[in-house]
């Protein structure tokens, strides 16, 4: 899509006296408005046609791939399938159009879905309690972590300053860890993708105040020390938090809570279909088990004695998250959702998804370097260290070639333990056809690497931008239409 | 264990699972589970059986009739979150899927859609702002001031955070949230106390403009404090408002956020929203949250690009400005579009019709016995206090189907707090105002 | 491979001795692992700083590292141009893209750093 008109922004289209939408009549008296001093002289914003603005967004929308229309084999993201029932769900203005200061007795139903919900959640996870309040996968990271610090501080025990996470983990891991005051211990991971018990020993002792662990690993491989990692640190006093990134694997294979996590997050937008947007919104569900019931974020939905529903703030609750109750839309379609499939279709997800991972990995490991050789979880991590090595083309160039077949690049140098890392995830809702269409592809780009590295290189070619110039971006920000940062000196 | 259920979501059956299980090399998809310690292994799930797409929404619309909805019900109520009109193109284009189910733009490439969109984004939310740099939006307003409270820490490396005047109670409540574990330690004064106290510096001073009862203050006052040191000024906004007044950078503010639900986002109760955070063009690489930058390609060509990006957690990890990962790229998307729609005449409209309509119900509230407007300067929220506490007139105004304001008894004495917007007719209006006086 | 004139450390940074002041900057391995830079954070001159520890930042546009001193002493002047012009780094790591310069406190630190050959060796060997 070549358009140049299509790159034209707002302001550039704008006109004196173009309308974009109608306005409502003054039915009320007019009143004395303030001074003028006191009211802003002027508003730059754009004055363009509604129908203009349909066609510049509609325009601009198609530059973008999306589920709907691509394959995005993005490992820890869980790119799959986003249902449309959900949506219209979420519409209902019953659901769509309250507001959230509402009287309790105004809003039961709303306050049904989410307790519903909690318990579903908890259920899936095994654990004894939930809260909706975190509005991303992050932000319940930083709650769950939060939770452990208020769990020591509450027992006395001021010395757990430190967290240990392993170097595979995701950034927001020690991002969250650090703004709930920890200090953050890295440890390896072992030669067979699991955590490395003699470096775990190393570090632990009374100041740790916990580990957070991811269930499967970003790596994609269930950590089979897990037995005894839980053994090390509960020995020692600490708690352990689970990354829920990975749930897709696991839902109704093992539950978090019986192998011995004490909190564990959900991002409903990975797991539980809440579309990505492109870049939120999201939702992040907290579970804890009965250590940390009273501590969770403020607010939990209760029920009391006259099945009347509440929100609640818990004893000795962290606080709150956001100024309302959490991402209710969010809620709603991951209600919506785990309702449509039920018992059958949730154990489903975790059978479909670990299958063609496992498929994948089959087909391509005498293709891409596979670093750990064993039965994959939800997703496998390839490397391109190899064909760097022989052809000079690395993980970002075959990813980027991917894009010219239709196909939105895997996760690339994630994580950070392995070298030119392609982590896919395919998720249970592609099918075979798909998948080994994917195979296909990357074998081609393989051979392309072999007689053409060129063409890798300079990848991709048929996007309305080819390779943008991030550097530039970078040394001379210029972030809105008004000036770039260097100009306004 | 082995079900037969195939849901409309998993393209594979049976047969074809057989296939690549065998290519796998393994009988069974149990066998792909079996790193997971046996004792653990497949535990039964406690939950429903699928529902369809009939009955689902046949149970849930049920559900959701259950509640008091504005719209069948008059509403009033805002402190944070307000009713207003959502024209039919915003939900039509932030229903695309190519806006709804793209990845966050990581790959530029395929996301210049998202990308450009956010770009107009950010310029609208620094017009709007008149501030140099915006993000690409955080979670929510209150999350956008904690996180600000944080930032400002960083930028003046001190621990000590002054809270001016009557700021939401639920924004402090989450800046309490976020601030707990990093040592830093937050005090409330009104700007006269704090005007007069020459010693004091903090990181920052918070102010809200209006404040939480609906007051505009003075700017001069605000001017001064701003200059008082080298504390910065966070201001906490209203996206209407903002339409209209004379903006923060009038009392040279250093950082502005606002809750951007106002414009083009449905009240869904309470979320998903979306956080406006713009500050000053030297403060850019301490700014949280996702930020998007124009370039050029290999052909030299525009394009957009996420920038700055070494600021956020996947890479800077323990180091990063904040942990925020995805944030709100679809709901930034609604606001845009609404911004797009209104434009500048738009937006200057609707904020004078909320006025109009906020003062012609406030004259006349104020003029029932036993009820009085408690806030001297507002824009479309004001304070009135009630002869009988708020829940009973809560409850008497529900009960002829009007959603009352916010109580705000605390601040004073059985008070709450009204919105009006341009979703309140003259007719809903005078109607409050008749089930009022029967008080 | 490396400039024979200069003193190296592990923490890929070179350091060049004229008159008791020290010119500091980071060697070309550690500019092609980062990639285009885009910033770097500076202390500003004055500033003490011991051997080994950290004085600032350099950031690419995937990536950003600490830069530690090979050297304690007063930074008596930072090079200005890489505010506007990062890409010094890049192009010239050795010379225009200096950092900053200090003046040497114990010249006894020189001990612990590397020659040009030690330093090739210690990158060779993957560091």
């Amino acid at each position: 899509m070549n358009n140049t008109n299509t790159r034209k922004l707002l302001m550039d289209r704008s006109a004196d006296g173009k309308v974009g939408t109608t306005m409502p009549s003054i039915d009320v008296p007019l009143q004395p408005l303030p001074d003028k001093k006191f009211l802003r002289k002027n508003l730059e914003m754009p004055q363009v046609s509604e129908n203009e603005i349909v066609r510049y967004f509609s325009s601009i929308s198609q530059m973008n791939f999306s589920i709907d229309h691509n394959f995005y084999p993005l490992g820890s993201c869980t790119m799959k399938y986003n249902p449309k029932l959900n949506d219209d769900i979420a519409g209902f203005p019953g659901f769509n159009d309250i507001h959230p200061l509402q009287n309790i007795d105004t809003i039961q139903g709303a306050l049904e879905i989410m307790f519903d919900l909690q318990n579903i959640l908890a259920e899936i996870t095994g654990m004894s309690a939930t809260s909706l309040a975190p509005m991303a996968g992050a932000e319940a990271e930083l709650a769950g972590m939060l939770m452990i610090r208020a769990y020591h501080v509450n027992r006395e025990d001021f010395k757990r300053k430190k967290v240990i996470i392993p170097d595979s983990a995701h950034g927001t891991n020690p991002a969250s860890a650090v703004m709930a005051g920890f200090e953050v211990i890295s440890i390896p991971t072992d030669n067979n993708g699991n955590t490395n018990l003699e470096a775990l020993k190393n570090v632990v002792d009374d100041s740790t105040a916990g580990l957070m662990l991811t269930q499967p690993s970003t790596l994609g491989l269930f950590d089979t020390n897990i037995i005894e990692v839980v053994n090390i640190i509960n020995s020692n006093g600490g708690l352990i938090y689970g990354d829920g990134a990975n749930l897709n694997a696991i839902l109704g294979k093992v539950k978090p809570g019986e192998i011995g996590f004490d909190v564990v997050h959900s991002n409903l937008h990975k797991t539980f279909t809440q579309p990505h947007g492109g870049g939120g919104p999201g939702a992040g569900a907290v579970m804890v088990n009965d250590k940390l019931v009273d501590f969770l974020p403020d607010p939990i939905v209760t029920k009391n004695k006259t099945n009347k529903f509440d929100l609640s703030k818990p004893q000795k609750s962290i606080g709150k998250m956001g100024a309302f109750h959490g991402n209710f839309g969010a809620l709603v379609r991951a209600y919506s959702y785990i309702r449509t499939l039920g018992k059958e279709g949730i154990n489903n997800i975790s059978e479909d998804a670990v299958i063609n991972a496992n498929y994948l990995r089959i087909k391509l490991k005498d293709t891409l370097d596979l670093p750990y050789d064993r039965i994959c979880s939800h997703e496998v991590v390839f490397s391109a260290k190899t064909i760097k090595e022989k052809y000079g083309v690395n993980a970002l160039d075959i990813a980027k070639r991917l894009i010219d077949y239709d196909i939105h690049p895997p996760t690339m140098y994630f994580p950070l333990t392995v070298d030119e890392a392609l982590l896919v995830e395919p998720t249970e809702t592609e099918s075979k056809e798909t998948l080994d269409e994917f195979i296909e592809v990357i074998k081609v780009i393989c051979e392309e690497a072999k007689t053409n590295p060129d063409l890798l290189h300079n990848a991709p070619h048929n996007t309305p931008n080819t390779r943008l110039n991030e550097a530039l971006a970078a040394r001379n920000p210029k972030l809105n239409w008004r000036n770039t940062i260097e100009e306004s000196n | 264990m082995d079900n037969q259920y195939q849901s409309t979501y998993t393209p594979n059956t049976p047969k074809i699972k057989k296939e690549m299980l065998s290519d796998i090399g393994f009988d069974s998809y149990k066998d792909l589970f079996s790193d997971i310690p046996k004792k653990f292994r497949f535990p039964d799930l406690n939950l429903p059986s699928p529902t369809s797409e009939l009955d689902l929404k046949n149970e849930l619309s049920k559900i959701a009739n259950k509640n008091s909805i504005p719209g069948e019900y008059s509403s009033f109520l805002g402190a944070g979150a307000y009713r207003h009109f959502i024209p039919s193109v915003v939900k039509q284009i932030t229903s695309r899927s190519e806006f709804m189910t793209s990845y966050t733009p990581y790959q530029p490439e395929v996301s210049q859609g998202t990308l450009q969109a956010h770009f107009e984004f950010q310029s609208m939310v620094c017009e709007l702002t008149d501030m140099e740099v915006a993000n690409a939006g955080m979670y929510d307003g209150a999350t956008s001031a904690a996180e600000a409270v944080l930032m400002a820490c960083r930028i003046n490396k001190k621990f000590k955070v002054e809270i001016v005047g009557a700021v939401s109670p639920l924004y402090i409540d989450v800046i309490k949230t976020l601030t707990q574990a990093i040592g830093i330690e937050i005090s409330y004064n009104n700007i006269e106390t704090i005007l007069n106290d020459d010693d004091d510096e903090p990181a920052c001073y918070v102010i809200q403009q209006p404040n939480f009862l609906g007051e505009i203050s003075d700017i001069e006052q605000l001017k001064i404090l701003s200059n008082k040191n080298n504390a910065l000024l966070i201001a906490i906004s209203e996206p209407m408002f903002l339409s209209m007044y004379q903006t923060p950078s009038h009392y040279n503010a250093d950082i502005v956020v606002a809750e951007g639900q106002p414009f083009g986002v449905s009240l869904a109760y309470g979320g998903p929203y979306a956080g406006l955070f713009a500050c000053k063009k030297n403060y850019v690489r301490q700014l949280p949250g996702r930020i998007v930058g124009e370039t050029v390609d290999s052909n030299n060509k525009k394009g957009y690009v996420l920038t700055l990006q070494t600021r956020e957690q996947h890479i800077k990890r323990e180091r990063a400005t904040s942990n925020i990962c995805t944030s709100v790229g679809l709901i930034a998307l609604m606001s845009t579009v609404y911004m797009a729609l209104q434009g500048k005449k738009g937006l200057k409209y609707l904020s004078e019709l909320c006025y109009h309509k906020s003062h012609y119900a406030a004259e006349k509230i104020n003029n029932l016995p036993g009820f009085k407007v408690q806030t001297n300067n507002f824009f479309k929220e004001f304070t009135i206090s009630s002869p009988i506490p708020i829940k009973e007139l809560n409850e008497h105004l529900h009960k002829n189907k009007i959603i009352g304001g916010y109580d705000v008894s605390n601040f004073i004495e059985n008070s709450m707090l009204l919105a009006i917007t341009e979703m309140n007719s003259k007719e809903e209006i005078d109607n409050l105002i008749t089930i009022l006086s029967q008080v | 491979m490396y400039p024979e004139n200069l003193k190296y450390s592990e923490e890929h940074e070179w350091l060049l001795e004229n008159n008791g002041v020290a010119t500091i900057g980071i060697t070309s391995f550690a500019v092609e692992s980062l990639g285009d830079i885009v910033f770097i954070e500076l202390p500003q001159a004055g500033t003490e700083i011991t051997q080994f520890s950290t004085f600032g930042e350099v950031e690419s546009v995937k990536a950003a590292s600490e830069i530690y001193s090979p050297i304690s002493g007063e930074i008596i002047e930072i090079n200005e141009k890489l505010e506007t012009e990062p890409e010094l780094l890049n192009n010239s790591p050795f010379e225009d893209g200096w950092l900053i310069k200090v003046k040497i406190a114990d010249d006894s630190e020189f001990e612990k750093l590397m020659s040009a050959k030690e330093y090739e060796s210690f990158v060779n060997a993957g560091s």
